[in-house]
């Protein structure tokens, strides 16, 4: 079969390997028909996530036809149209119990920290991901969903990860009626984490980033205000000054480690790797929210550690709050709110690109070519039949 | 999820100012949303889930953070370590995930895994096509004016040590020509 295949850092090819087979009874075999490259894809594409092995198939967003079945999957069906959550999660531990699918402890040898991830290296249990004609998903009676006839496939694939994880951004700051909340990054999780607050309830929403083009979109399509901050001296200082003086209500890290914005951090954590990644974006949340404030971080780091003012957050009495999304638990209301017409996830779809140019497509996603937003990857087969 | 309780929404009472914001308030009430609370119990999930998964079969070598008392029943089997890197991964996993010893050891580990790459490609007669797979077509097509910038720093790079090396080896091939005349000279006198 065709797939995305990582060769190393800022190199990726469009290759056949070995199609998947069912390894566990409980398993599925899905023929893709969609898979985004994801803004934490970039982490693993600039060789930044440990135990990225080469040969790897990226990919946690994907969606497609239940190809195969294992012997004890009972609810999943052959034909069957699925979104896959880009969690593996077994359903059973005392977590998943908790609804906690994110922090699953039953799907990842490698780590006990972090979760099982579709395409994420072996630190996230070694999984090959969907930027290929066919993968491997374990759990299948507990991880996929069934697509809804009326919900559009481009629509369903964005609910694998970028939607809910925006959305979830919004509600760990625990949103009440008429707060002021500020989303440092507009990739497509910030700008669904804009658009989230307001139906949560925000009086106030504020995206700030420093590439125009993406502010200009998250401005439409998020109704919110913007604010590069290449345009501000200091962050922390211009957010009070809109805030009265006082601070947000709410800051979220839709970001991660690749933060731009500050030389020393870009520095030590990026170029040195002398911490899991650049927390600038921390910095700034922890010191533009108000003392009491919420702060909610879905944005990615790495395992070793990161030089922030945790000081600033106890002595403001700050709440912190960050996971993984899990992305199930989500889905019902997100869904519903898909076909209510609240949102239209699909809008924040810039380029949609056959597998075979997964280079391409990276490269342009990585240096924000193109005025490039999200990307969706169509297999060969899928695109004969669009 | 019973959607048809009273939000704000619903019940038509969105303040003024965001009347035009689709949707506003419709998560208002935290009953409306998926994730409060945090940890909800039992989990709304179909079907019975009270037993762990049975364990699936392992087939190739898998690594073992040692936080963990055994493997999990459920894993990812594709690229199991092997080479100089998967020595090294291996070391690696002696250490805990809060041992900084570990991460090191395996991005060390990822940047030879890369050049293993390199000559797994070349031992099987595939010379990689480095501009393609570094998206460099679509450098040229959106960015044009960097790749060419790219390519002009990259060529005078690569001149450059040209050059020098064409140099140097000049310059060594004229001093083993007076090492070898010395000697010559030597055993003359």
């Amino acid at each position: 079969m065709l797939a995305m295949n990582y060769r190393g850092p800022y190199r990726v090819r469009a290759e056949q390997k070995s199609a998947p087979y069912i390894e566990h009874p409980g398993d599925a075999i899905i023929r893709v028909n969609r898979a985004c490259i994801c803004g934490s894809d970039l982490h693993l594409y600039h060789g930044l996530v440990p135990d990225t092995r080469v040969g790897t198939t990226f990919g946690h967003e994907f969606t497609g036809v239940v190809e195969e079945v294992g012997s004890s999957v009972e609810k999943l069906k052959v034909g069957d149209q699925v979104l896959v959550p880009f969690n593996v999660f077994c359903g059973a531990c005392y977590f998943c119990q908790r609804e906690l699918y994110s922090n699953c402890h039953n799907v990842n040898p490698e780590a006990s920290a972090i979760g099982g991830i579709y395409g994420y290296s072996h630190s996230t249990g070694g999984y090959d991901g969907g930027q290929a004609e066919y993968v491997r998903v374990p759990m299948a009676d507990v991880g996929p969903t069934v697509i809804p006839a009326d919900l559009d496939l481009d629509d369903a694939v964005l609910l694998t990860d970028a939607y809910p994880t925006g959305y979830q951004a919004a509600e760990m700051g625990d949103i009440e009626e008429g707060e002021t909340v500020v989303v440092f990054g507009a990739g497509p999780v910030g700008i669904f984490a804009a658009k989230s607050a307001w139906l949560l309830g925000a009086g106030r929403v504020i995206v700030v980033d420093h590439v125009d083009y993406r502010l200009e979109f998250v401005k439409n399509f998020a109704q919110c205000e913007t604010v590069n901050f290449k345009e501000v001296d200091d962050m922390a200082l211009h957010i009070k000054k809109m805030t009265d003086w006082m601070g947000a209500d709410v800051c979220i890290d839709a970001v991660g480690c690749e933060a731009a914005g500050n030389f020393a951090q870009s520095l030590t954590g990026i170029k040195l790797k002398l911490q899991g990644g650049s927390a600038t974006v921390l910095h700034w949340c922890i010191n533009s929210v108000r003392k009491g404030g919420k702060v909610s971080i879905v944005g990615v780091y790495g395992p070793t550690f990161n030089a922030i003012p945790i000081g600033n957050a106890v002595n403001k009495g700050l709440t912190l709050r960050m996971n993984q999304a899990s992305v199930k638990r989500h889905l019902p209301r997100l869904i519903e709110h898909i076909q209510a017409g609240r949102i239209k996830p699909s809008e924040v779809i810039t380029h949609r690109m056959p597998l075979e140019e997964v280079a391409d497509a990276y490269h342009m996603f990585s240096s924000k070519l193109d005025n490039c937003i999200k990307t969706v990857l169509v297999p060969p087969r899928a695109m004969a039949s669009t | 999820m019973d959607t048809t309780t009273n939000t704000p929404e619903k019940t038509r009472e969105v303040p003024a100012r965001f009347a035009h914001i689709k949707g506003w308030g419709a998560d208002l009430d935290h009953a409306m949303r998926p994730a409060y609370p945090m940890e909800r119990m039992p989990a709304r999930l179909e079907g019975d889930h009270s037993h762990p998964p049975v364990q699936q079969a392992q087939t190739v070598e898998i690594l073992q953070s040692i936080e963990r008392p055994s493997i999990t029943p459920i894993f990812g089997t594709p690229q199991p370590p092997s080479g100089i890197s998967g020595m090294l991964r291996r070391a690696a996993f002696g250490y805990s995930e809060s041992d900084l010893r570990h991460w090191l050891m395996l991005l060390f580990a990822d940047r030879v895994n890369m050049v293993e790459g390199l000559g797994a490609d070349l031992m099987r007669g595939h010379v990689p096509n480095l501009f393609a797979e570094m998206g460099g077509k679509a450098e040229f097509k959106y960015n044009r004016q960097a790749a060419i910038q790219k390519a002009v720093v990259v060529s005078a790079v690569v001149g450059l040590g040209l050059l020098l090396w064409s140099q140097s080896k000049g310059r060594e091939s004229d001093r083993r020509h007076h090492r070898h005349s010395g000697r010559h000279l030597h055993g003359r006198y």
